[in-house]
Order: C-alpha cells, then sequence, then structure tokens
C-alpha cells in the first residue's frame, strides 16, 4: 500500500521536474529562434534560413561562405545580437541569484547600488576624460564604469564584515552608497558641456548598438562562468531562502555564502554594464516571470532565467531596431515598454501568490 | 548512536550588561523527549539557539556529544542536530517536497536520487502530510507550515532536535498528536527530542523531563510530576492554579492570574 503510494508520489514528482526541464529547453529553443530571426532584420535582406545557413558555414563550410552575408551576419548584425544574447543571460541569472539572496522581489543585479557607481564611472570618462586605465575612448569608459560598478559592493562587503549582517542591511546599504554616487555624478554633471552631457545621458538608458565581439566575449566570460558557480550553488541558495537561522542550523555559513553570491553577481552584471549601459527591467521581471512558472527552485531558476533573459533583451533590441527604423530607440527603455505590460498580465493572471 | 548536550555555566546577553540566560548548568544524555517551559522572554529560545550556534554564548560552554560548540564547524554540527525554528521564514516558496528536502543537507549534489525521495516522504507520513507533497509551501495553512518544518527538522533523523514551539499554530488535535510522535522518537529512533513549550498539559502528558527556566536560570528540572506543581506554576508563571493526577501524570487547572506578580 505504502510502496504504490510512495511509487506515485515519486512519478508525481519526476514529472513535476520533467515539466521544469521541458520549461527550461522551450526557453533555449526560443532563444536559438530569436537569434536567428533577429538576423534577417536590417537593411541587407537575409532570410532566417540563409542567416542559419551562414553561420553554419562560415565556422563548419568556408568554401561555400557567401561574403556579402558572411560580412552581413559577422561583422554588423552578430555581434550587436550576441552581446545582447549573453548580456541578457547574465541580468537574468545575476537578478535571479540577486533576489534569492536577498530574500526580497525587488531585488535585481542593480541592488547594490552598481549602476550608480558605473554612471559615475562613465560621467568621469564621457565628461570630464578621466580613466583607470589611462587611456581614453571605449577602452577607457568600459574599464572605468567597471571599476566604479564595482565600488558599492565592495562597500557592502566591508559594512556587512564589520558585523553579520542581515540581507536586508545590506540592501539598506547599497541605497546609502548609491545615493553619494548619484550625488558625485550629479555634481559632475553641472560642470560639464551640452556634447559631454548627451554622450553621458546616451550611455546611461542602455544600448547595444556600440556593441562588438570584444563586448561579447567579456560578458561571455562572466556570463558563462557566473551562471556555472550559482548553479553549482543553487541548493545552498535554497537554503538560503528558508532564513537564516534554519540557514545556520542546516550548516551553512548564510553571510560567507552572501560575500561571495554578491561578488559574483556584482562581476556578472559590471561586465554588462560597463559596455551597453544601464539595460534596466531584465535582471527584475526575467527571473519572477519564470518564477510564475516554474516556481522558486533555485536549481531551474538559475538556467531557465539565463534563456529567457536572453530572449527578452534580444526581443527588446530586434524592436528597438524596428520600430523607428531606420534610427531606433534605445533598448533599456523597449525593456521597460514590453517588460511591464507583460509583467502585469502574468501578475494578475496568476491566481496564487509565487513570493 | 551517541547524543549528549552538556551546558556549564552558560550565560548570554544580547546586551553584555544584561543577561538573558545566567548559570545554566545541565546535561542530557540519553534519547528521551525533554520539554523547555518558562514565561515569555525568560530565554527558552535563546538557550537551543547557544546549543546549534545560532546565538554565542557570553561565557560558559556548551558541549555536543563531549566537544564545545565553538570548535564545531557549522556543517559538522549541523550533522548531529536538527532544528525546527517556531515560525517560518522561507520567502520564495518551494514545493512542499523540496522544503523538507532542504533538511536533507545534500547540497553538494545537484540532483534528487529516489533514496532522497523515500527519505522526504516517510517523514510527510509520520508528520501525516503526504497530500500536500507536491503543493507550494505558501499555499497551507500556518499550521501545516509548521508541520512542513517539522518535517524539515526531522528528515535526516539526527541524534539530537532542537523545537522552538512547533505545535504553537495547530488546533488541540494536532498538538496531541503531533506532540505524541516527537515523544516517541526516543524510543523508536533513539532521538534525544528537545522542545520549547507553552502548553503545560500537552507537556505534563508527554514530557519524560521538563525544565522550568525562571529568571534566566533553571529554576527546576525533573519528571512533569517533580516540576509541575502549584508552587512552580505560580512562582515561574505568577498563576494560581490546581494541579490534580490523570492516570500518573499531572494535569493543570487554572484558576487565576496573580495581580502581583511581576510583570513578564
Amino acid at each position: 500500500m505504502e510502496t504504490n503510494a510512495d511509487a506515485k508520489m515519486m512519478q508525481d514528482y519526476h514529472r513535476y521536474t520533467f515539466r521544469k526541464i521541458l520549461f527550461i529547453a522551450g526557453c533555449i529553443v526560443a532563444m536559438f529562434i530569436t537569434l536567428g530571426y533577429a538576423t534577417t532584420v536590417g537593411s541587407s535582406g537575409i532570410t532566417i534560413w540563409e542567416a542559419y545557413a551562414g553561420i553554419w558555414n562560415h565556422f563548419f563550410n568556408p568554401d561555400a561562405v557567401d561574403e556579402t552575408i558572411d560580412w552581413v551576419l559577422f561583422d554588423v548584425r552578430l555581434p550587436r545580437i550576441m552581446t545582447g544574447l549573453v548580456a541578457g543571460m547574465s541580468l537574468g541569472v545575476a537578478g535571479a541569484a540577486m533576489q534569492s539572496m536577498m530574500k526580497n522581489p525587488l531585488a535585481d543585479p542593480y541592488t547594490t547600488g552598481l549602476s550608480s557607481g558605473a554612471s559615475f564611472g562613465a560621467t568621469l570618462a564621457l565628461g570630464l576624460g578621466l580613466s583607470v586605465a589611462g587611456v581614453g575612448g571605449t577602452i577607457g569608459l568600459v574599464t572605468t564604469a567597471f571599476v566604479f560598478s564595482l565600488i558599492p559592493a565592495m562597500v557592502i562587503i566591508g559594512v556587512s564584515s564589520l558585523r553579520n549582517t542581515s540581507a536586508a542591511t545590506m540592501i539598506l546599504a547599497g541605497i546609502a552608497v548609491m545615493y553619494l554616487f548619484n550625488a558625485c555624478t550629479t555634481i559632475i554633471k553641472l560642470t560639464l558641456s551640452e556634447q559631454s552631457l548627451s554622450a553621458v545621458f546616451q550611455w546611461s538608458i542602455g544600448d547595444l548598438s556600440g556593441s562588438s565581439w570584444t563586448s561579447f566575449l567579456v560578458i561571455l566570460i562572466f556570463a558563462v562562468i557566473g551562471t556555472i558557480i550559482l548553479m553549482l550553488l543553487s541548493k545552498q541558495l535554497n537554503i538560503l531562502i528558508t532564513g537564516d537561522k534554519n540557514a545556520t542550523a542546516l550548516g551553512l555559513d548564510a553571510h560567507k555564502l552572501r560575500i561571495t553570491l554578491l561578488i559574483l553577481i556584482s562581476l556578472m552584471a559590471a561586465s554588462v554594464v560597463c559596455f551597453t549601459g544601464i539595460i534596466g527591467f531584465i535582471g527584475l521581471v526575467a527571473p519572477h516571470i519564470v518564477r510564475i512558472f516554474l516556481g522558486s527552485d533555485n536549481r531551474y531558476l538559475i538556467p531557465a532565467s539565463a534563456a529567457f533573459g536572453a530572449v527578452l533583451l534580444m526581443v527588446a533590441d530586434l524592436i528597438s531596431r524596428v520600430i523607428i527604423a531606420p534610427t531606433f530607440l534605445p533598448v533599456g527603455v523597449i525593456t521597460a515598454f514590453i517588460g511591464c505590460p507583460l509583467f502585469l498580465y502574468l501578475l494578475i493572471k496568476q491566481r496564487k501568490s509565487f513570493w | 548512536m551517541q547524543m549528549k548536550v552538556e551546558m556549564k555555566d552558560l550565560e548570554f546577553g544580547y546586551d553584555p550588561n544584561v543577561p538573558v540566560l545566567k548559570g545554566i548548568t545541565q546535561t542530557l544524555d540519553k534519547p528521551e523527549f525533554v520539554c523547555i517551559m518558562g514565561p515569555n522572554g525568560v530565554g527558552k529560545s535563546t538557550l537551543i539557539h547557544c546549543m546549534n550556534k545560532i546565538l554565542k554564548p557570553s561565557s560558559g560552554f556548551v558541549y555536543i556529544n563531549d566537544k564545545e560548540v565553538r570548535e564545531y564547524k557549522l556543517k559538522e554540527l549541523a550533522g548531529h542536530m536538527g532544528y525546527v525554528p517556531n515560525a517560518s521564514e522561507d520567502s520564495f516558496p518551494l514545493s512542499v517536497v523540496d522544503t523538507v528536502m532542504v533538511g536533507l543537507q545534500n547540497d553538494h549534489k545537484f540532483g534528487t536520487s529516489d533514496d532522497d525521495l523515500q527519505k522526504v516522504y516517510d517523514v510527510l507520513r509520520l508528520m501525516k502530510i503526504q497530500h500536500l507533497a507536491m503543493r507550494d509551501f505558501n499555499e497551507l495553512s500556518a499550521g501545516q507550515h509548521q508541520k512542513v518544518m517539522l518535517a524539515r527538522g526531522l528528515v535526516r533523523t539526527p541524534e539530537i532536535v532542537l523545537l522552538d514551539e512547533p505545535t504553537s499554530n495547530l488546533d488541540v488535535r494536532h498538538q496531541l498528536e503531533v506532540t505524541k510522535v516527537l515523544s516517541e522518537l526516543p524510543r523508536q529512533k533513539g532521538m534525544l527530542v528537545i522542545m520549547i513549550s507553552h502548553d503545560i498539559n500537552i507537556t505534563a502528558k508527554y514530557a519524560d523531563r521538563i525544565i522550568m527556566l525562571h529568571g534566566g536560570g533553571i529554576y527546576a528540572v525533573g519528571t512533569p510530576s517533580e516540576v509541575i506543581t502549584k508552587e512552580n506554576i505560580r512562582t515561574v508563571y505568577g498563576v494560581d492554579a490546581d494541579v490534580i493526577d490523570v492516570n500518573g501524570r499531572p494535569h493543570v487547572i487554572l484558576n487565576e492570574s496573580l495581580e502581583d506578580s511581576e510583570d513578564i
């Protein structure tokens, strides 16, 4: 009797797990379809099959390469699309992990004040020509934004190391540092010319138009390493969401784990923000939409948020390119325009609460 | 299976000048159902949190299986002790099976084996909540939450389990059922079960031993008949009560609160 009941319960659980894996697989397929479709959009007409064939030939059949298609794909479109893919992946994963570690549905990769640090760095580089790398141009901008984006996280780690602090204290410390950096940025902006101010503004709204294979590679490295480590820590994250006292009783040092996660998330988000500027909403909304379908088990939430974040950002970028073609809207604006109604619809439609 | 909790001159205070607990010396070293009683704010939860390293004692020692808790790594200590908090802090809910699975502490492996699932189903059955297995934790009632947390604390069958008012949200029938299950664990599984309880009569009915706290220290220790007396209830709780004998166990009939007793 009990054996039968247990077999039935195990079957139910395996079916439940299978549904989650199916959802992740669906997100990955959607990612590849979006990627293929995005390569067809632009002034040079390429069909989706030409695009897939072009990518295949580029790597595996060089004799069959069509020079024009290859140039359009690999020199014009793919650097931007692939940067969008890995940036969306990083922001989705960082958002999911940040929400779980902070036990807060409002947390996103920028919760630590990372975006304010990056903005300050970008303002220094674009407005005053100051750069941590000692060189100007894109390298100067990217390195300065990267280094400054990590300062708020370092302050939080410093504050929380003085005493074992809770997740809420970490969020508050992040907000305090954010206000300080915003004030510093405002002071610098007051001294800038109209042209410099415009450059700073352009950077701050988030944009993929400056993407290159370099930006793709850098974000990819942080995204892949970060996602793998976070997946390995996903069961520990599941313990962390049961509360600090319980986590301690289960043998987990909640404080140490939070510091490790904070470093990882900050590096992932910083690698994105320094190239693309502040693309909001993906890190907040992608994990929540995934939660509606998958629940909060971080073993599935993290890979699904990676794939869904990538799809969301690629779709947003696609819309930003075509909506007022031949010019385009910054992707940061589009992510909010499509993410917000989608999120509100799902929130209203959802019968049960998921946090 | 060794199970020994030894406290020597244990003292703890959130403010160093105001100790919550002082001079606690007690040894628990055999499978039994021990209940900790006392009024609100006397330090019951603080005492069990000093045992499982959630809190660090200001002075004195706690030995678990003859090793001082400070020398234990968290993981190693957790291997000896289960813990059931008095309220759920779970933020993003998992399914009931996954919530209980967290208690297995198998975070070194990614997947879920049938062996793990079997342990989870066994403990769900023990708590009579197997029908909730695939439900989301946040869809459950407060009482059901408490049963799931009990299952999470017991799923590994640890040598020692600490329970912080695990029946406070349960109705009378479920309080009786759960307390009975817990009281049988020492005999059935050889565990040392240490539970904080506010219900004097249910405690008197099932406890093997009671530790009664008062004024930051241990006021009385012994069998229910030795500890639950008219005088002790008057001193510790500030309540006038009659204690009668029912099947060899004390049973308390509460009369009235004593107005001149110290406010707790």
